[in-house]
């Protein structure tokens, strides 16, 4: 194989954030509709990179990617040591808009997956004349906790094999081998208590079931992907958020919990069509 | 359900190499026929059938036949993937002392997959 390099460009961008200096690890590539993609719990934006090298997708959208404070490269910031990590609804909502704001991006599309797929409802919720278009990947109103989440951050169990673990049975079946275990990779990297920390919001203060009757699709258009075989957001819970919201929902055949990075050309076959009729209502409603 | 699993275990090198720090006797219960699963740093030396009378296992995982035939099936459905799939649809108990189980997931993981029925 000649070296090649991709086309995305890493940099590192320096901004308070939530009212602290922080220093977050941001990728992009491409150009055109600013489309902001949120990783999942305990992982990082390296789920995304399947987006990134899609030509199909970089020629219209400018893909941003940015690792969540505490996750992948980016820092937790200073003084992390005296704390424990916890997202929450409010502070989840301020970052994005707060980076969103930093990087001057124009009405985004906003793209979460799994924790990402919950807070783009928040911001459906709250904020819909902020974004283009809202992408939920994986969305669900709530999750009841089904495991015990303190064997995750516990000097005798290593976080990162339980975390991998734990969310190994989310990949569907199917998924090619180098996306499920490049999937899992991500959690066996992930630091000391995060992935636990995200699950305060996943599974307690995130959910977001007594205000879906108030997130209306025609204010800020909602499309929902969920792959068939995630038992942790299921199904039926996007089916639920779309009856009760308005949103466009697509079951995906063939795939789980993490569909942009266990298996990225299964999904952006069921992405194109959606950033697709973005793009064109876009046009349309500029003519 | 359990004839080959020692075989396949114990022929997955990798598996058995993720499974290094493993030794402990757990019991997997299909209805209410309960087996004793012995390991011995990550290969199977014993899997034998009740009834007990006084068990001796760290953690049990326990479920009825359909559950577990459908967890092994060559291609499961979709809800029947994984044993955390049963458990959120409480269909499978994980019981006792979880610390073994917890602590080598992937692996055991590895061992439960090698249960799955040929396809």
């Amino acid at each position: 194989m000649s070296p090649r390099f991709e086309p995305a460009i890493g940099r590192y961008l320096h901004l308070d954030l939530l009212g602290r200096p922080h220093r977050l690890y941001v990728e992009e590539a491409g150009q055109g509709i600013p489309l902001l993609c949120l990783h999942t719990a305990g992982s990082d934006g390296r789920q995304y990179r399947g987006l990134l090298n899609d030509e199909r997708i970089t020629k219209n959208y400018r893909v941003i990617v940015f690792d969540m404070p505490w996750h992948g490269k980016s820092s937790p910031p200073a003084g992390w040591e005296n704390e424990e990590y916890r997202l929450t609804s409010r502070d989840y909502v301020r970052m994005i808009l707060e980076i969103s704001a930093a990087l001057e991006l124009d009405r985004p599309v906003v793209m979460g997956c799994s924790i990402g797929g919950r807070i783009v409802l928040h911001l459906a919720h709250e904020h819909p004349e902020k974004f283009r278009a809202i992408v939920g990947l994986e969305s669900s109103p709530k999750v009841d906790p089904y495991y015990d989440t303190s064997w995750l951050h516990r000097p005798d169990v290593h976080g990162g094999e339980v975390s991998a673990g734990i969310v190994s049975g989310l990949v569907a079946p199917t998924a090619p081998d180098e996306g499920r275990w490049e999937t899992l990779w991500h959690y066996m990297q992930s630091g000391p208590g995060v992935f636990k920390g995200d699950l305060y919001f996943y599974m307690i203060d995130g959910d977001i079931s007594d205000k879906l009757d108030h997130i209306d699709a025609r204010r800020c258009p909602l499309y929902l992907l969920t792959g068939e075989y995630d038992y942790s957001c299921t199904t039926e819970g996007t089916l639920e958020v779309a009856r009760r919201t308005g949103a466009q929902a697509t079951i995906m055949k063939d795939l789980g919990h993490f569909p942009m990075s266990e298996n990225p050309e299964k999904f952006i076959g069921y992405l194109l069509p959606v950033l697709e009729e973005i793009r064109t209502a876009r046009k349309a409603n500029a003519a | 359900m359990l004839d080959h699993l020692a075989a396949r275990v114990n022929g997955d090198a990798n598996l058995v190499r993720r499974g290094k720090h493993v030794t402990t006797t757990f019991l997997i219960a299909i209805d209410n026929a309960d087996h004793l699963v012995s390991v011995a740093e990550g290969r199977i030396t014993a899997i034998r059938p009740g009834p007990f009378i006084t068990p001796n296992y760290s953690f049990a995982l326990r479920a009825s036949r359909d559950s577990w035939e459908k967890l092994w099936s060559p291609t499961p459905l979709p809800g029947f993937t994984d044993v955390f799939a049963l458990v959120k649809k409480k269909l499978l108990r994980i019981e006792g002392d979880l610390h073994p189980f917890m602590s080598n997931l992937l692996y055991f993981k590895g061992v439960l997959a090698a249960g799955k029925a040929a396809a």
